[in-house]
């Protein structure tokens, strides 16, 4: 039964780390802003230069 | 609360034939435009052409018209002040070399396109590293060069792309706040990781009836509980002994009391049997309320954070002010200001202090703080009171009183904004007494009962009735329902302050209105024009001489002719306005006067505009006819009327306006309700507190919109600013509500009012619950099995039950 009782000292090990990576990340801001990074990775890295003549102002 | 663009059509299905500004939407004519694209106004065409400039056009396919109006010019000197060293090293957050920190808050960032060009700002200006965003708390992080570029023209850049920073030079109030916040996730998370692992390692004794095979394996497994709960009580629940304490402190069983008492007897016990190896204990139960209920608190406590809901006058003052010294203009903080100081005022800066007038011409736009449209002409000598703003050019000024001694900060100066509101306590309170009052004496009975019995059953049985009997669904009940609720309120854009506002809501019985900008828009009006039908010509040099105008009727007939006409700007010549009377100018060599019917028949009796709301017109002297204006009273605000007089809600109206309006808010208001006009700040206070003293049953809901209706806001049980841009700022609240929301307040009511009825409802469902557990644990049965199942089974079906029924009272109150 020791076998057992090595695989709940392995689960809580690993659950620990998750505890503390949840920690961290909270530490580190992950959640304090939920809509700017799902935005920010779609934006292009270099801005387009050249004029875009087809933006007309639509006219309702 | 003015200069706030139209964006959707009028109601009534006019044509729109405007085309809108490319950068910001507004509907505008034709006049001001570059690469086939049309403005609004030059302050826009120069960010367009600045953000062209740096291949930045992507900022406008992100987002449909992103773009923030450009409010006037500022003047040059309206940062000035950052170039003083103490303001600099309040706002720096690091100050380095060759690197600056600084954070600012941005209330116009809005939408993808905002984080966008906000986070490119080192393409426009080198000296800036980088930008990063927050749009949750709408705030800006920038590192730049301090030699190439200052503080100063940092925010210069920012103000000129639209999103001036709101600064503050006391601001420690924030960063404290998300630490606590923090501190709270982490709690949880503690205590779901111990909760979690705790039910892991019970599984075994559930399964077996407390008969593990393994003796030793038996005590691995309950030791281990025993020290994973440890986190769970001395860090995770440490706020429940906190609060309960204080309140027996203060001779008050709060809610927190008997939840504590729980805790620890539940805590205490399972140490005993595990220890004396009598059995596993409930540390299950334990942590896992202890979890649900940390869960619950945090879901009711999220509030918005970009929302300020505690400001007073300091927050919409200028931060600098310019003193004349010698002839020679210095910077100056507001607070620096003393009597006698000689400040100049530009065009559309606020006055910050009462001051004489020494130079120039005053035309003062007083609708901050009075709530009366028309501004008010002052010539030299004359004593002006602050918050008012400069309409006319610069002028130069003698302060006659410092900043917190002036007209308008007297007001603060009432201790209503000294005093918390005098809460009333929540329903829920005396609930938990009585329960806690109940739970005793089934305890004393069941204690009773067995030493007359089996007095070897006293200590279990009375344990196990503490355990069971935790009060937690009670206020799992109520954090889920109000969590819920403010979710829903916020979802039709009704903001509340905080969870203790919708009980205050739900025991409203008296209503009272400002009119301005509450029950009328503030920028849109309804025109009639009578006279002969005007020709296109006429109407193109009407709309040349109004676009010139700042009065409030000359932009309201401004946007009329945009709407329901092809307008052409023509050139003006010679343009005058003269406050109080009208504009007057010439156009293709032709004199055109517009204003008051007096100041066209060039009689010199002035009377003042609004009061007739009439706007006449001549061409060379002939009467060609005249605009009528009334106010334009929001959607759905009678109806919404209607519907809150027929349930029987005492309904009044304040407003600081004149008595134009005053048929048209008899017919809505009908005869009962109280109506006046020209109410000052310090009246419209007195008039709340004259209801709330006649009787102490009356609970008063304040609708507002301005600086005027500060102190009424904050007197009454709920004061709700109403705001046509949530972004811009707000007097002190209770609440936060969009301006096209205000004919849902009805509705609100009812909504809050409903939240009793989920709460009572879960509250006798829980003491069914209660009922079951307690007939366990009185006979000394209660076994840890029973309790843990007992435990969720409670808790999720009532945070279950709580939340489908506020979603669905929602969906059929029409929210």
């Amino acid at each position: 039964m020791s076998v057992l009782i090595l695989l709940i000292a392995f689960s809580i090990l690993i659950a620990g780390g998750f505890l503390i990576a949840f920690i961290w990340s909270v530490k580190k801001g992950q959640y304090d802003d939920d809509y700017s990074p799902s935005v920010r990775m779609l934006f292009d890295d270099k801005p387009v230069a050249e004029k875009n003549s087809s933006l007309i102002p639509k006219q309702k | 609360m003015e200069d706030i663009s139209v964006k959707e059509t009028k109601p009534s299905g006019r044509k729109r034939i405007a085309v809108q500004c490319y950068h910001c939407g507004e509907i505008c004519d034709t006049s001001v435009s570059t690469d086939e694209k049309y403005f609004c106004c030059d302050g826009c065409k120069f960010v367009y052409q600045l953000l062209q400039e740096n291949g930045l056009c992507n900022y406008y396919e992100l987002s449909e018209k992103p773009g923030i109006k450009v409010k006037g010019k500022f003047s040059s000197q309206r940062f000035a002040y950052l170039e003083n060293e103490e303001v600099k090293k309040k706002l720096l957050r690091f100050e380095g070399g060759s690197q600056c920190h600084v954070n600012f808050y941005l209330p116009q960032m809005h939408c993808a396109s905002c984080i966008w060009l906000l986070e490119n700002l080192h393409t426009i200006d080198q000296g800036i590293f980088f930008s990063k965003t927050n749009f949750q708390r709408k705030e800006i992080f920038i590192a730049f060069d301090p030699a190439k570029i200052s503080l100063r023209k940092v925010v210069e850049l920012l103000a000129f792309i639209g999103y001036e920073p709101y600064i503050s030079l006391n601001e420690d109030g924030k960063k404290s706040n998300k630490k606590v916040n923090h501190k709270k996730i982490f709690k949880i998370g503690v205590a779901g990781f111990c909760f979690s692992n705790i039910m892991m390692l019970s599984f075994p004794e559930y399964f077996s009836s407390g008969n593990i095979g393994q003796a030793d394996l038996q005590k691995v497994f309950t030791y281990l509980n025993l020290a994973l709960s440890l986190p769970v009580f001395f860090y995770s629940a440490n706020e429940f002994f906190i609060s309960a304490w204080k309140g027996l402190r203060q001779k008050w069983l709060n809610i927190d009391a008997p939840i504590a008492l729980a805790i620890l007897v539940t805590f205490g016990r399972s140490i005993y049997e595990i220890i004396s190896g009598t059995g596993a204990g409930y540390l299950d139960s334990m942590s896992g309320i202890v979890f649900f209920m940390l869960v619950g608190r945090w879901f009711q406590d999220k509030t918005y954070d970009s929302f300020s809901f505690d400001r007073d006058y300091k927050s919409y003052f200028p931060l600098g002010v310019s003193i004349l010294k010698n002839g020679k203009e210095e910077t100056a903080t507001i607070s620096q200001l003393k009597k006698g100081d000689q400040i100049l005022v530009r065009q559309n800066e606020m006055i910050p202090a009462d001051a004489i007038i020494l130079s120039g011409e005053g035309n003062i736009d007083y609708s901050f703080v009075s709530g009366e449209n028309t501004p008010l002409l002052k010539r030299r000598t004359e004593l002006v009171y602050a918050g008012g703003k400069q309409l006319g050019g610069a002028i130069t000024m003698e302060v006659v009183h410092p900043v917190d001694q002036s007209y308008i900060t007297q007001l603060w100066n009432n201790d209503v904004f000294t005093r918390q509101k005098n809460k009333d306590r929540s329903f829920i309170h005396p609930w938990s007494r009585y329960f806690t009052l109940i739970l005793f004496i089934i305890a004393g009975s069941t204690a009773l009962y067995w030493s007359l019995n089996d007095p070897s059953k006293i200590w279990p049985s009375v344990t196990a009735s503490l355990i069971v009997a935790c009060p937690c669904s009670l206020l799992l009940s109520a954090t889920f329902t109000f969590g819920n609720m403010l979710r829903h309120f916020g979802k039709n854009k009704f903001y509340l302050k905080n969870s203790s506002v919708i009980e205050a809501l739900s025991r409203i019985n008296t209503i009272v209105f400002d009119k301005t900008g509450t029950l009328t828009h503030s920028s849109q009006a309804n025109v009639f024009f009578e006279g002969e039908k005007l020709q296109n010509e006429e109407i193109n040099m009407i709309y040349s001489l109004v676009k010139e105008s700042v009065h409030p009727l000359s932009r309201i007939i401004k946007q009329e002719l945009i709407l329901t006409h092809i307008v052409r700007p023509l050139q003006v010549k010679n343009f005058k306005e003269i406050a109080g009377k009208g504009i007057i100018a010439s156009v293709n060599d032709m004199q055109i006067k517009l204003g008051s019917k007096q100041f066209i028949e060039n009689n010199e009796l002035s009377a003042s505009l609004s009061q007739t709301g009439e706007v006449w017109f001549s061409i060379n002297g002939i009467n060609k006819g005249v605009f009528k204006i009334s106010n334009q009273y929001r959607d759905g605000v009678s109806e919404m009327i209607k519907s809150l007089s027929s349930k029987k809600y005492k309904l009044h109206v304040i407003s600081g306006d004149n008595e134009a309006e005053k048929k048209n808010l008899e017919s809505i208001f009908g005869k009962q309700a109280t109506i006046l006009f020209h109410q000052s700040p310090q009246e419209k206070l007195n008039f709340i507190n004259e209801l709330k003293n006649r009787n102490s049953k009356t609970k008063v809901l304040m609708l507002g919109d301005g600086l005027n209706d500060a102190g009424a806001l904050k007197q009454s049980d709920v004061g709700v600013a109403v705001s046509e841009n949530t972004s811009q700022f707000t007097p002190a609240c209770d609440a936060i509500m969009d301006s096209k929301e205000v004919s849902k307040l009805h509705r609100f009511i009812q909504y809050a009012r409903s939240g009793r009825t989920v709460i009572t409802w879960s509250f006798i469902l829980s003491i069914l619950y209660n009922i079951v557990g307690l007939s366990f644990a009185v006979q000394g049965l209660l076994s840890p099995l029973i309790a843990a199942i007992l435990m969720p089974v409670s808790s999720i079906s009532i945070v279950t039950y709580v939340t489908l029924a506020t979603s669905f009272s929602a969906k059929r109150k029409g929210l």
